[in-house]
């Protein structure tokens, strides 16, 4: 080996040290021990806070609802549809926190007339002409028992 | 004389692949080159492999799943950018076909074409694919984004650099440029619920269950029953991305 080169050595070792010092400050913790990513990426994200609560969660408090909602037309709908994200309610009970949605333009979210919507999945009527002279769908309906008291 | 080079050069050529070829296979056997690995393999350990299940031919388009995500993840509602949306589908008697999501269909739908024009319509809820082979995952520059060990494709936001290679990679189209952390965002399969053992809000808000979700390691799951009771389909199935999200009902013309 040339007298050159051989002195090229111990500087090439230098250079390789230092690359690797600083490659160790420079690697956050926990990379590399899935994949090329950090590891604790999965946990911080797990910890993101919920603003959702379920239909479990709302029935731990009001199993009469349940109860009734089960034997309706609407049997299997989350709570959350129409009253909202309501966990703060679930950590808080109060009738300030939570949704009560019931005006034409929501219900007709699913129940508005349009060609694309299954007839067999669900019952549709015009929001626009269909017994104008209430305001609101639950005037007359109760979501929870949808013909209690109609005709 | 000549003839005896020759067969010198000959030599050393064999002897060179020989050590070039030995190199090659002992240095793919050392351990951190699995790390340059970016495909994430199922679990054969009993240990979740998350995936969706969408029927088209349940979904009524009411936007509640649009809806809630938003509010779940702080997404926010202007520009419209989206974790997950609904498109309406109208195919036109003349065969043209309409695709159209106002605000994502947030806001609901109203229907744009009058009944008699229409040959068939239908709604197609959208979302991240939580690809298995996923393209975003394997352009990004930093190793900023990934698929977890249980199959959800996610974006590590302290060490993303706003690239937006991932954005465009994505052949689905969900991933965004957050406005205002300057960081890739996309559906997170809501791994914060998933964890604590509850739906994703899109999923626990849909109230024909056109939405579902499962482990699909798991044979008693919803999502295998779906799998076995439907011919699915997957998005784009020949870019070959490893899509677990599974529709029902799926039309050509969706894409």
């Amino acid at each position: 080996m040339p007298v050159q080169l051989k002195r090229l050595i111990p500087i090439f070792i230098v250079f390789i040290a230092i690359f690797l010092i600083i490659r160790h400050f420079l690697i956050p913790e926990s990379f590399g021990e899935y994949g090329h990513y950090r590891a604790n990426t999965i946990e911080e994200t797990a910890s993101q806070e919920m603003v959702h609560a379920s239909r479990e969660t709302c029935y731990d408090c009001h199993d009469d609802i349940q109860a009734v909602v089960d034997n309706d037309l609407h049997a299997g709908l989350s709570c959350l549809i129409c009253h909202g994200p309501g966990l703060k309610h679930a950590e808080d009970p109060s009738p300030e926190n939570i949704l009560k949605q019931g005006g034409r333009e929501f219900c007709g979210r699913c129940h508005h007339i349009n060609a694309a919507r299954p007839a067999e999945v669900i019952s549709q009527v015009d929001i626009s002409t269909h017994n104008i002279e209430f305001n609101e769908c639950i005037e007359c309906h109760n979501p929870h028992e949808v013909w209690l008291g109609i005709e | 004389m000549v003839r005896n080079r020759i067969n010198n050069t000959r030599r050393r050529f064999l002897k060179k692949v020989a050590a070039a070829t030995g190199a090659i296979a002992i240095s793919s056997s050392i351990e951190p080159f699995e790390m340059l690995l970016y495909a994430t393999d199922r679990p054969t350990d009993g240990s979740p492999w998350w995936g969706v299940g969408i029927d088209i031919s349940k979904c009524i388009g009411c936007g509640m799943c649009a809806k809630s995500c938003k509010e779940e993840n702080h997404v926010p509602s202007e520009p419209f950018y989206f974790r997950t949306w609904v498109e309406q589908y109208t195919v036109l008697n003349d065969g043209e076909v309409h695709v159209e999501s106002p605000n994502g269909g947030i806001d609901g739908f109203e229907q744009s074409v009058p009944d008699e024009e229409i040959f068939k319509t239908f709604f197609v809820p959208k979302m991240c694919s939580h690809c298995a082979k996923s393209p975003c995952t394997q352009v990004c520059p930093v190793g900023a984004t990934f698929e977890s060990p249980d199959g959800v494709a996610l974006v590590d936001e302290t060490y993303c650099i706003g690239c937006a290679y991932c954005v465009q990679a994505c052949p689905y189209g969900c991933r965004y440029i957050h406005p205002e952390k300057k960081v890739a965002d996309k559906c997170t399969f809501c791994y914060h619920r998933l964890k604590n053992g509850m739906a994703p809000a899109c999923m626990e808000v849909c109230p024909t269950k056109a939405r579902i979700y499962g482990d699909l390691n798991d044979q008693e799951s919803e999502l295998v029953q779906f799998l076995k009771d439907h011919s699915w389909q997957v998005l784009k199935p020949h870019m070959n991305t490893g899509a677990k999200l599974y529709y029902n009902a799926l039309g050509a013309e969706v894409r």
